[in-house]
């Protein structure tokens, strides 16, 4: 039991033994937070999957109206911005790993503005549908399964937006240097996969459904 | 990392073995188990957990058994009769298994692949609190299910909850609303845990595990993982869905407003299926452990093994509207789930011989954990064999809902899943404790039990076919059940008895057994390499493995295994 050998185990942020020592001189393992979110994507996948399986089965068998045909309305530019924070988001990464934390902190604040913006659609859409259509989670099945769905999707949005907010506290804070892009990766394969959702529900809900 | 090296030690877990303590105070033990991050005891933790709430639930249905060991008996009544088997179904599944198969994945994994902890340790505390919080808001219902003020009421809606009778019309008050959420926070602690694991296996292996190299444990346990992800994800959608209907009146299983009964069907047993595969394949990990060293052979058809587990996987995920065959689907959907739950008997069935062939020819030692492992072998095979029978759908029309159906999971769920976990128990307790439990008394354990576990659901077939529904609280006396019930009731004095001496013998085995050393079955991965219980960071240096047997190969360094692999 070698004191001396135990202590070169000690991960020096968190003070927990850690493989990296051996792993130093092993071949090249997949990053454990990639590979912990990609465990997290397949769950939550498999949540909005039935989800979507509910609007898909329960379309068309309104006993009452409002129809999607009659109240939804296409939501383009919101859409646009929520994809293109993807790309933003790609753009901050890419500055924080060549190290230029003050790009990084510019396209993360984009990318940020970006999600809130599509939030704020999402807002004025559900007000205009319940207050001048009438359509509420109550009134039929259209409105049970629209707003779970796009509200379960528009939940991940504000998990997202938190977290990014916080990272980007941390950035004005000066805390968020080069070494830290392998954390900021994995947040943003969280951001990507809220936006891929979102070409599934525009898909279902406003392309297939309407 | 504060603490000694021993601190792995089960008896501080127990109440008892606190007081042992010299210079730590009772709180401080308590304190270290509390806060602690270390998967080994968290692995304990998630074990003891899942014993506790075993021995509740067994109870729960002692208490039924005494209810229909005679026909026209009152000794419960029938709303306490319902919520206790809901309770029953429910507390084994969510509050038994799981955290028992964690658990031991906690334990094991890690030190089976030659890593210090988990991937991601606090994340790994978080998952085993949040199932003791699901645990416990579960069983919160009992005192608070109408709200503080009126008396308590558990669910009684049926561990699978099947619509409409779980709308607000029709389940007033909270009980219902406990089953939910007691699930949902489990289930997000189960599907935190499953990455975890899934993400330790893939990254933190030791030098030269490839994946082909790695313990079956270790492999059946990912792929278990990866079920879980796909399996408990549907559920917790579902119970949002229920959430929302119950709360904030939307109509997704609201049957008068044109919602669908039938949808949550599809919903739970899309969970539903998969899960009970997901219980036995840590079983099947357990015995493919086990049997290779009481056999002293390596395990027979490794890559086969893998792949039949994978076959498992992939098919256990079209089969769940065989529990539906009843409501009347299309004859082309029957067709389908008939084949499909019919063919997860070509790779089981490549299982049960691949365990046969481990054992052919071996040099065979009958010690407790290899007779629990023999007697898994035995009620398994029949527990598919009935599973066969019920997949057949003009048979399952005629047993459906019967207690033939609850014979058959009983057999899959207690011969295989328990009697596992029993092997499995006896197979790792000298490693966790460091102590021999006593062998006299398990097998006394083992051969009470299973001749109990015979008596009650061998002959639980025969009313099942006869005609008696399940989940009925009583019976009239000229039916003809009457004297199978009451057999099947004495049955599970035997298996009380025999758990009654399995505790006995944990708790002592656990402070005066034996030392066991590091290695007392001489077997061949590398957690018997370590001290037993394990240090807190498991291996002084990591380990460095050629073959599936590293010790093996340090115990006959002039034929390694990895001259053949």
């Amino acid at each position: 039991m070698n004191a001396a050998a135990t202590t070169s185990y000690l991960d020096p942020a968190t003070g927990a033994l850690t493989n990296a020592a051996a792993d130093a001189e092993a071949r090249p393992r997949p990053s454990k937070g990639v590979l912990g979110m990609t465990c997290l994507i397949i769950a939550e996948s498999a949540i909005f999957t039935i989800f979507v399986v509910a609007y898909l089965y329960y379309l068309g068998k309104d006993l009452a109206g409002p129809t999607p045909r009659q109240v939804l309305e296409l939501p383009i530019l919101n859409s646009i911005c929520l994809l293109s924070s993807s790309v933003t988001i790609t753009f901050a990464l890419r500055s924080l790993r060549n190290g230029g934390t003050k790009g990084f902190g510019f396209w993360w604040l984009i990318t940020i503005a970006l999600g809130a913006y599509f939030l704020l659609g999402t807002a004025r859409e559900w007000h205009h549908l319940i207050y001048d259509k009438g359509l509420t989670l109550q009134t039929n099945l259209f409105g049970t399964t629209f707003y779970s769905l796009v509200g379960l999707h528009a939940s991940h949005v504000v998990v997202g937006l938190i977290a990014l907010s916080m990272v980007m506290a941390f950035a004005i804070a000066g805390a968020v240097k080069q070494k830290h892009a392998e954390r900021v990766h994995v947040l943003a394969l969280y951001w990507h996969f809220v936006d891929v959702v979102w070409i599934v529900v525009f898909t279902v809900v406003y392309i297939i459904g309407r | 990392m504060n603490g000694t090296v021993t601190t792995g030690d089960i008896s501080s877990a127990m109440p008892s073995g606190a007081t042992t303590a010299t210079e730590k105070t009772v709180f401080d033990h308590i304190h270290s188990w509390l806060v602690t991050v270390d998967h080994k005891k968290l692995g304990l933790m998630y074990i003891i957990y899942g014993l506790v709430f075993f021995v509740v639930a067994g109870l729960e249905a002692s208490l039924m058994r005494i209810q229909l060991a005679m026909p026209n008996n009152h000794f419960l009544s029938p709303q306490l009769f319902n919520q206790l088997f809901t309770m029953h179904g429910t507390t084994m599944v969510f509050l038994v298994g799981m955290p028992l198969i964690f658990g031991f994945a906690n334990y094991l994994v890690p030190l089976m692949i030659g890593a210090r902890d988990l991937a991601f340790p606090r994340l790994n505390a978080f998952g085993f609190w949040l199932s003791v919080c699901g645990g416990l808001l579960l069983y919160f219902s009992f005192i608070g299910g109408e709200g503080m003020a009126g008396a308590g009421s558990a669910p009684d809606v049926g561990w699978f909850a099947y619509a409409p009778l779980t709308g607000k019309a029709f389940s007033k008050g909270h009980s219902t609303d406990y089953w939910i959420l007691g699930i949902m926070v489990g289930g997000f602690g189960s599907i935190a845990t499953a990455a975890n694991i899934i993400t330790t296996i893939l990254c933190m292996r030791c030098r030269g595990m490839t994946l082909a190299k790695m313990p079956l444990l270790a492999w059946l346990n990912l792929i278990m993982c990866g079920m879980v992800l796909l399996a408990v994800s549907p559920l917790t959608a579902a119970q949002i869905m229920l959430l929302l209907d119950r709360f904030l009146g939307s109509h997704f299983f609201d049957t008068q407003a044109g919602g669908s009964a039938t949808l949550w069907m599809h919903f739970f047993w899309i969970f539903g299926h998969p899960e009970v595969y997901i219980l036995i394949i840590p079983a099947f990990a357990f015995a493919s452990e086990i049997i290779p060293v009481f056999s002293r052979k390596a395990i027979f058809g490794y890559p086969v093994m893998v792949a039949a587990t994978v076959a498992i996987g992939f098919v256990s995920v079209s089969v769940w509207a065989h529990h539906m065959f009843t409501i009347g689907m299309t004859s082309t959907a029957n067709t389908f789930f008939v084949i499909s739950t019919m063919m997860v008997g070509i790779p089981t069935g490549i299982k049960i011989f691949n365990w046969l062939g481990t054992m052919w020819g071996g040099k065979l030692r009958f010690d407790t954990p290899m007779l629990f492992c023999i007697a898994f072998l035995f009620q398994f095979l029949i527990a598919g064999l009935t599973g066969i029978m019920l997949a057949a759908a003009p048979f399952n029309w005629q047993l459906n809902d019967s207690y033939f159906v609850v014979a058959h999971f009983h057999f899959t769920l207690v011969g295989g899943f328990v009697i596992m976990i029993f092997a499995a128990l006896y197979y790792w307790f000298p490693k966790a404790t460091g102590r021999l439990f006593s062998e006299k008394l398990g097998k006394w354990h083992f051969w009470l039990f299973v001749l109990g576990f015979h008596m009650t659901f061998d002959t639980m077939h025969i009313p099942g076919i006869l005609g008696m529904p399940r989940r009925i609280y009583t019976y009239e006396a000229g039916r003809g059940w009457g004297v199978l019930n009451l057999v099947i009731s004495m049955g599970v004095i035997l298996q009380i008895a025999g758990i009654l001496i399995f505790v006995f013998n944990l708790l002592r085995s656990a402070r005066k057994g034996r030392p066991a050393g590091n290695d007392p079955w001489d077997a061949w991965t590398l957690e018997w390499s370590t001290s037993s219980p394990p240090p807190e960071y498991n291996f002084a240096e990591i380990p460095t493995v050629k073959s599936r047997r590293p010790l093996w190969d340090i115990k006959h360094p002039t034929d390694p295994d990895w001259k053949y692999e």
